[in-house]
């Protein structure tokens, strides 16, 4: 079994620094769980726990059902994909990969079949022989990733592996990954700042923020129903809009006003859940993708208001608007086929049933 | 009027054609001119002053004693038939892989205990080890020479306390190679030291990591990274040190001037007893170019192999 | 088929050693780390305290040979005013210092001029040049004060301290352009070119620009050849005779051997007063004087 628990892990660097703040995680046999968040919120430093190459200040890890805390990184049974590939230069592609075997006496025979399985897996069977210096990027990480299959481990970490790759084969690699694990179903704990990425791959996303973790749960979960401001705002792009708006009570309905003396209904089926709430200063948060030109639909909560959109990007299979309310930059996706110029006011419609609705105080979804 | 015509075609190009031309040529040679003219001092040096002196050195080697009449190689077939020079050759030899080897290790094993302290501790005790290279060698074998003693020795004094007999550190043959080898390790290891420190600085730490992960221990890491990625640098300070120990000069000079015995003498200060004390230049001269040839092969290896290994790992 | 998992540990890994720990490899590194520096730095160190615990013995105090030799039960600074007040040591060390000021300076002016036409100014036979720097380590002091003898002899130089100014560069040159070499080739090309446009001619460009930036090498480099002039022995002990023109690492050997005599305390005083300036050019540049020793063979 492999599964992996995190429990209120900290992390303190010499001066009181706290890189992690206190997590708690569990991961079950054969997941893809995907660390995302900004820079510095402690994604890696976490990874680097599980690792065994950072030392863990409070709290504890287990891999397996058994503690890790004092257990150096080779007898923890892990294998990882570096960012920076830290492919061996002076090895060829083959010892690269079976180098954690030799390093433990595995037969040669032994270590000869499980190289070649895994460089069928990933393609590299022609490059066997080379030194990574005469590799290119894709290929060295191919060969990284090699490297840890060959190792058969209890877990895979991923320490933003596609980050120093062009775009395009940033794509390619990521179909590549998944591919992998669909095979070889090793449990996978991946690090990255890209939320795209995070959504792809993962079977759980665990959004990270200064040393926290903000929220759990699968990507589609987090899309429709973000805990808190910064996992609404972080996953989904462009970024989810956030519109400052009071809520209040009157005539017997609940309706939000936003900027701009827009005033919009609240639907009937969160009439209970935002009640308590009335007469405060929210935040009306909706994503663009959930804000058009005014269009033929049968969705039922779609409210309409007037906008004069100041930023025009024509993208080809959309056109993003930008207008602002009251200082607030709000983005609206609409079809190609509309005419819209800056300046010219346009009606937008706003799909209700996709809304949220954040306190601005303590950042949470009511 | 071909007058005319002539005028009018040089005045054409005169006013049209960019005078530069002739200018870039000037300032093309005259830029090379101005390299060679800055190098110049250094070529008068190398010239005059290595090479020169080196032919001319093998010139005297060929002439007999008063340097009236060439004798060819006879002083060379002098030199190997006496016991002496055969005893310098290996004594040379000895005292320089010897040291060499002793001052890699200790280099070695002192540049990963510094670079696993943190940076301010660091700092510190790289000061304190890295003193025996600063102070001249001719000025710290002073010092060792007046440890070692015969009569005043304060390193006898230490093993006589503890009841260990005292030793004749520069009395007797064997103690007195050792001492010499001993003071020159003294002197060189920190040059490795720093040498090694620095090369170990420029191994990626995340190659350790993968290592540490791919089941590594503190051994296996040091014989499958590290170790290979400074080869280049175990190399290059390896052959410095060799060339450097090979002819040394002032710490066997000072210590025991080559006894007892002559057995403690090595090339150089074999030369300068022959050449200078006893006043047969070219026999000196012979004895000193001995060590050229073994210098060369030992450079033409390890260059080899270092520019090849070079291409390899970065292409 | 529940038994037989094919893909996933077909083979049994060996047993290997049992599991490690962190904790406990890191205390046995970090003794074994102090352990090998208390040791070491014991045997570094030593010879200049003896040195200097020497030094503050009267010659009565040496000559006792009761007692422990590593320790002054009565210090006296004798030995330093008798050499600074009587005998050669002070012309020694002026010699020395006379010898090593100019030194460093023609080096400096050779080698700086040499690599920036090596480094900046492809010509014919460029790189054959810089290969041949290196080629001259293989022709050491050893080998090349014979000829050297004869050659100084015979411009009338023999026993003169010019002499020494002359040959001493030999030794530091090499060394000190192949420094140069390294961090001129560094300074980024376009630095030349945005002073080309400005209008700087070459000597502008070495003086203004190259030189500032490439300070630190030049400062480096000049320790080196300090550091090596300063220790010089074998070409003032072949060349130097009488006691004016000596230098000072040949002079406190000479002077203070009468025959049978050594006045240790003196010897030791006046070694510790030699060892001074490179180990205080040390104490205070230390950063440089390392850059200068790794320069030449990490860039190399």
């Amino acid at each position: 079994m492999a599964q992996v628990s995190l429990r209120k892990i900290v992390k303190e660097y010499e001066g009181g620094v706290q890189a992690v703040k206190g997590i708690d995680l569990e991961i079950a046999d054969h997941e893809f769980v995907v660390l995302v968040g900004p820079s510095g919120c402690g994604k890696s430093t976490t990874l680097r726990m599980i690792a065994g190459l950072e030392e863990i200040t409070s709290g504890e890890i287990a891999i397996g059902g058994q503690v890790v805390n004092d257990i150096p990184p080779r007898d923890r049974d892990i294998a990882m994909v570096f960012q920076n590939y830290a492919l061996y230069p002076h090895m060829s592609v083959y010892e690269n990969m079976g180098f954690g075997l030799t390093l433990r006496k595995f037969p040669k025979d032994e270590i000869r079949r499980r190289v070649e399985n895994a460089a069928r897996i990933l393609d590299i069977g022609n490059l066997l022989d080379r030194k990574p210096k005469a590799l290119s990027g894709g290929q060295r990480q191919r060969v990284a990733m090699g490297r840890a299959i060959v190792r058969d481990p209890k877990v895979f970490l991923f320490d933003e592996p596609l980050s120093n790759l062009d775009a395009k084969l940033r794509v390619q690699m990521r179909t590549e990954i998944k591919k992998v694990h669909q095979t070889v179903k090793t449990t996978t704990v991946y690090v990255t700042h890209d939320q795209v990425e995070a959504m792809t791959l993962a079977d759980r996303v665990v959004v990270m923020n200064q040393g926290i973790i903000e929220q759990v749960g699968a990507p589609q979960e987090l899309y429709h129903h973000p805990a808190t401001r910064f996992v609404a705002g972080f996953i989904g792009s462009p970024a989810m809009n956030f519109i400052p708006a009071r809520l209040e009570n009157g005539a017997g309905a609940l309706r939000m006003h936003l900027p701009n003396d827009i005033v919009l209904p609240v639907p009937a089926s969160r009439t209970q859940r935002y009640a308590p709430h009335a007469g405060r200063e929210v935040l009306f948060g909706i994503r663009p993708e959930h804000l058009t030109e005014l269009r033929a639909t049968d969705k039922p909560n779609i409210a309409t208001f007037q906008a004069t959109p100041e930023v025009v990007e024509p993208m080809g299979m959309e056109t993003l608007v930008h207008f602002w309310m009251q200082g607030a930059e709000v983005c609206a996706r609409l079809d190609p086929a509309v005419p819209v110029e800056p300046g010219r006011p346009l009606t937008m419609a706003a799909d209700l049933d996709q809304m949220h609705l954040i306190d601005p105080v303590s950042g949470r979804v009511l | 009027m071909a007058d005319g015509n002539v005028v009018m075609a040089r005045g054409m190009p005169a006013a049209v054609a960019p005078p530069q031309k002739g200018t870039l040529h000037r300032i093309a040679r005259r830029r090379s001119t101005l390299a060679f003219l800055m190098t110049l001092p250094l070529l008068a040096v190398i010239g005059g002053l290595v090479a020169y002196p080196f032919f001319y050195a093998l010139y005297l080697s060929m002439l007999n004693k008063r340097m009236t009449r060439f004798v060819g190689i006879d002083n060379f077939t002098f030199l190997l038939s006496r016991e002496t020079f055969q005893a310098v050759i290996w004594q040379s030899v000895l005292f320089a892989v010897s040291a060499v080897i002793a001052k890699a290790l200790i280099g070695f094993i002192l540049a990963h205990v510094l670079h696993a302290l943190p940076a301010k501790g660091q700092r510190k005790w790289r000061g304190m080890l890295l003193v025996p290279w600063v102070i001249p060698p001719a000025v710290s074998t002073l010092a060792w020479w007046w440890m070692f003693d015969p009569s005043y020795s304060a390193i006898n004094w230490v093993l006589t306390t503890v009841g260990v007999p005292p030793v004749a550190w520069l009395g007797e043959p064997s103690w007195a190679r050792f001492s010499v080898i001993l003071v020159n390790v003294w002197y060189g290891a920190p040059f490795f030291m720093i040498m090694y420190l620095a090369a170990l600085k420029s191994v990626p730490d995340q190659l350790y990591e993968a290592a540490a992960i791919d089941g590594a221990t503190g051994w296996q890491k040091l014989r499958y990274v590290t170790v290979p990625m400074m080869k280049n640098i175990i190399a290059i300070t390896v052959l410095f040190s060799l060339i450097v120990t090979f002819a040394n000069f002032d710490i066997v000079r000072i210590l025991t001037n080559g006894g007892p015995q002559d057995k403690t003498h090595i090339f150089g200060t074999y030369a300068f007893q022959v050449g200078i004390q006893s006043g047969d230049i070219p026999l000196g001269s012979a004895v000193s170019l001995f060590m050229f040839p073994i210098l060369a092969v030992f450079a033409i290896f390890v260059l080899r192999d270092v520019t090849r290994r070079n291409k390899e790992m970065t292409g | 088929m529940s038994g037989a998992s094919v893909t996933r540990g077909a083979v049994a890994p060996p047993t290997y050693y049992k599991v490690g720990s962190i904790k406990r490899e890191r205390r046995w590194a970090l003794i074994g780390a102090y352990a090998a520096l208390a040791v070491f730095v014991v045997f570094f160190l030593t010879p200049p305290f003896y040195m200097l615990v020497t030094s503050l013995k009267s010659s009565g105090e040496i000559a006792d040979l009761s007692g422990n030799p590593w320790i002054v039960s009565s210090p006296t600074l004798e030995n330093y005013r008798e050499l600074l007040t009587q005998g050669n040591y002070v012309t020694h060390f002026l010699n020395s210092v006379i010898v090593t000021l100019a030194v460093v300076a023609i080096t400096m002016v050779i080698s700086i001029f040499a690599a920036f036409a090596l480094s900046r100014m492809r010509f014919w036979g460029s790189t054959m040049l810089a290969t041949g720097v290196f080629l001259t380590y293989l022709v050491p002091e050893t080998l090349l004060f014979i000829p050297l003898f004869q050659i100084i002899g015979g411009l009338g130089l023999y026993n003169n301290l010019l002499a020494m100014i002359l040959i001493y560069p030999t030794l530091t040159v090499p060394f000190t352009t192949w420094i140069m070499i390294g961090y001129f080739a560094s300074i980024p090309k376009e630095l030349d070119e945005a002073a080309l446009i400005d209008g700087a001619n070459h000597f502008q460009m070495l003086w203004k620009i190259f030189i500032p930036v490439a300070l630190p090498g030049i400062l480096a480099a000049m320790i080196f050849a300090f550091t090596v002039s300063w220790a010089q022995f074998l070409y003032p002990m072949a060349f130097l005779v009488s006691s004016e023109q000596m230098v000072l690492t040949v002079g406190i050997v000479s002077d203070l051997i009468r025959g049978d005599t050594f006045q240790w305390g003196k010897i030791m005083a006046g070694a510790l007063m030699a060892a001074a300036p490179p180990l205080l050019v040390y104490a205070f540049l230390m950063d440089y004087y390392i850059a200068g020793l790794t320069a030449g063979a990490t860039k190399g």
